[in-house]
């Protein structure tokens, strides 16, 4: 269907209504739209404007610590058939993640509005720890919608807000997870407009968020292209990244887009497996449908109901996907596939064995698909993987899945 | 093309001197059979429309009344053949009969089946909350070709050209929201709605005569009263929800949910004289 999705790598995107092809678009209630034209409208001044772009730059620079490295992993490489691995960590961010790079970008877009509250969501709590962060920083008024099931799943980073000086506030409607904490985000933006901002986390929700968030975590593909290049003196054969929402994907994606040699992939929470009811995988998984906000691809009943999403990574754990991951999809340039809980986990060991780096389990995902990718480029390949999150979080979580608590070990332990 | 029962009832209330009563809930609150007999009593008690829901899993436009309705009705297993059996149950009372939905649910049945299939059931045409004109393409040519109503919604925050871009796209009614919020029963119907009603008459401009109704937190006889004074309709929706979760079995609930109706019947009738 070449009129229906055309070629990304030569295309403004999207276009004016935030279309991606049939993808993407404003489907809210015509009580949002002009905040979200607000919105649209303010971020088309803002980054052409140099004076917000300096101060934004200076943010990323001394507060966030970018650029991030892009580091090496040997060790790990060789469980990857032997391709060269290079790491863009994103984990060494300040807070954790790739997550930072959206928040202050829009935070500074909220006081240029104007406004004085912030609400956002959040999964992991990652969003949420990066949310209450820069509004702390520039003193914002916070507010964090957080499903219940996932307030205990992460009370840590639920601890972390709350010093920030957020409030969070569980959501214990619907199936207590990401998707119930961004409707009742959308129900608190409706009532509070005049002087709140919805704090989009990732490159989903109605136009311009997929937009927007993309633009703002450009940076990363932005850098890691340049780094490669010193690095190894050409373009990688690949850039692999996780994908729930697909901020920290489309961030690597986008500056490599235009460079058609450099294949594009994107790894989705496959769970307990695409064929079986618990996965996240939306586009491997799923169909075209309209979920919040977006038209894209949705995990839903043959009655357009959400079906329950399940990962073992709450990050990745919602049953969608960003609209421009669905045209990307559509139009072959990026290459979608699942990785399950368990080589997932494997994955997030074995980086944490051969290179000392602990990986967020979103992030681990990536790397577990890098091992099949390494295996089909052979020693020659050369791969970027978005290394989009650390997994202090996620000790708890590991401990419990290998056996780690009383010094035990899960028996398994090959060396790597 | 000829008129809709929606067109009908609003014109018949019109020549009454007094604004329309609209009633909604969800199909299949608390289950598919006994949500039409608690619409028989919302039309027994004076609802000249019935909104009938289509309980859907992300309603990001309900407060938490209306969000619990929807969600025991799609536990009791409610689907959108279910929710088109109860539009012909609704139709048979004699009151129009209109559905409520979200956009996916009819995207994925298929616009035009959807339409085609509502017709067939006696439905006059259908609401969408998160639907905008810019995105209506499909629904336009699937009711257009059904001969069906399609109302857009307004909000206070609307400016004037979106008035007069969703007045445009809209058939049978406009939507006033009267507050910025979602669905739920407030203590007082906030003085934004009358403005908002004066504002979407003038983007409808003379000649027009497409009614205009007004709803979200519309919970008692004075509050339906204050909105009939000038709108053409009075939606009201958790206030009908809230009577049959309160109770403590059905006949109960439909009792109540009769008297509540006969109190907002009150109050149209009174908003003008
Ligand atoms: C470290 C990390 N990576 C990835 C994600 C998934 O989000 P996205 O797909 O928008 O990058 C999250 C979300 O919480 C995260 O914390």
């Amino acid at each position: 269907m070449p009129s229906e999705t055309p070629d990304p790598s030569r295309s403004e995107h999207p276009d004016a209504r935030g279309h991606f092809g049939r993808y993407g678009g404003r489907f809210s209630p015509e009580a949002l739209v002009a905040a979200l034209d607000q919105v649209a409208e303010e971020w088309e001044k803002a980054k052409n404007d140099p004076g917000f772009r300096a101060e934004l730059d200076a943010l990323l620079r001394d507060y966030t610590g970018r650029p991030s490295l892009l580091t090496e992993a040997p060790r790990f490489a060789e469980h990857c058939g032997g391709a060269r691995v290079l790491l863009k960590r994103e984990d060494l961010n300040h807070t954790g993640s790739h997550k930072i790079n959206n928040v202050l970008g829009q935070a500074l877009l909220t006081k240029r509005m104007g406004k004085t509250r912030v609400i956002a969501e959040t999964g992991a709590g990652q969003h949420g720890v990066a949310t209450a962060t820069a509004c702390a920083l520039m003193g914002l008024s916070c507010v964090i919608y957080m499903g219940e099931e996932d307030t205990r799943r992460q009370a840590l980073n639920v601890a972390r807000m709350r010093l920030l000086g957020a409030e969070v506030v569980p959501v214990s409607v619907g199936s207590r997870t990401l998707k119930d904490a961004i409707n009742e985000a959308f129900r608190d933006w409706v009532a509070n407009v005049e002087n709140t901002h919805y704090l989009f986390g990732t490159v989903a929700g109605p136009h311009p968020f997929p937009a927007l968030v993309r633009d703002l975590h450009y940076v990363i593909g932005e850098e890691a292209r340049s780094q490669v290049l010193d690095l190894t003196g050409r373009l990688p054969d690949a850039v692999a990244a996780c994908v729930g929402g697909g901020s920290n994907a489309m961030g690597a994606f986008a500056a490599f887009i235009p460079d058609t040699g450099v294949g594009l992939y994107g790894f989705e929470a496959g769970g307990d497996g695409v064929t079986t009811t618990r996965h996240a995988a939306a586009i491997s998984g799923g169909a075209p449908g309209v979920f919040h906000g977006a038209r894209t691809y949705v995990l839903q009943d043959t009655y357009g109901q959400t079906l329950p999403s399940h990962s073992i990574s709450a990050g990745l754990d919602y049953p969608a996907v960003g609209p421009e991951h669905a045209w990307l999809a559509d139009s072959g340039r990026v290459t979608y596939r699942a990785v399950t809980d368990a080589q997932a986990m494997e994955a997030f060991r074995l980086l944490s064995r051969t290179e000392g780096i602990i990986p967020a389990i979103e992030s681990a995902h990536a790397l577990a698909g890098v091992r099949e990718l390494g295996a089909e480029l052979g020693p020659e390949g050369v791969i970027v993987v978005n290394l989009s999150g650390r997994g202090d979080k996620d000790v708890d979580t590991a401990a419990t899945y290998f056996g780690l608590v009383d010094g035990g070990e899960d028996g398994s332990g090959e060396s790597a | 093309m000829s008129q809709t029962t929606l067109q009908a009832a609003l014109a018949r209330t019109k020549a009454d001197g007094r604004a329309a009563l609209i009633g909604y809930l969800p199909a299949g609150f608390p289950d598919p059979d006994s949500s039409i007999k608690v619409i028989e009593a919302m039309v027994e008690g004076g609802c000249d429309v019935v909104e009938v829901g289509l309980p859907y899993s992300d309603p990001t436009m309900d407060g938490p009344t209306i969000q619990r309705a929807a969600d025991t009705a799609l536990a009791a297993g409610t689907t959108p053949p279910d929710v088109l059996r109860v539009v012909e149950a609704t139709a048979a009372t004699g009151a129009a009969a209109l559905v409520m939905t979200y956009w996916n649910p009819v995207e994925r049945y298929g616009p035009d089946r959807f339409c085609a299939d509502l017709a067939a059931a006696g439905g006059a045409g259908a609401i969408t909350p998160d639907l905008i004109p810019e995105e209506a393409d499909e629904w336009l040519a699937a009711t257009d070709a059904a001969g069906l109503d399609r109302v857009f919604l307004v909000a206070p925050s609307s400016s004037d050209e979106r008035l007069r871009l969703t007045a445009r796209a809209s058939r049978g009614f406009v939507y006033a929201a009267s507050l910025m919020g979602v669905t739920g029963t407030r203590a007082q119907v906030s003085g934004t709605a009358e403005k908002l009603v004066a504002r979407t008459r003038d983007a409808i401009g003379d000649g027009g005569g497409l009614p205009v109704c007004v709803g979200l937190g519309i919970s008692n006889r004075s509050q339906a009263a204050e909105v009939a004074a000038y709108a053409d309709g009075v939606i009201a929706g958790a206030g009908f929800c809230q009577r049959v979760l309160d109770a403590p079995d059905l006949e109960t609930g439909i009792s109540a949910v009769r008297s509540f109706a006969e109190e907002l019947a009150l109050g149209v009738r009174a908003g003008r004289s």
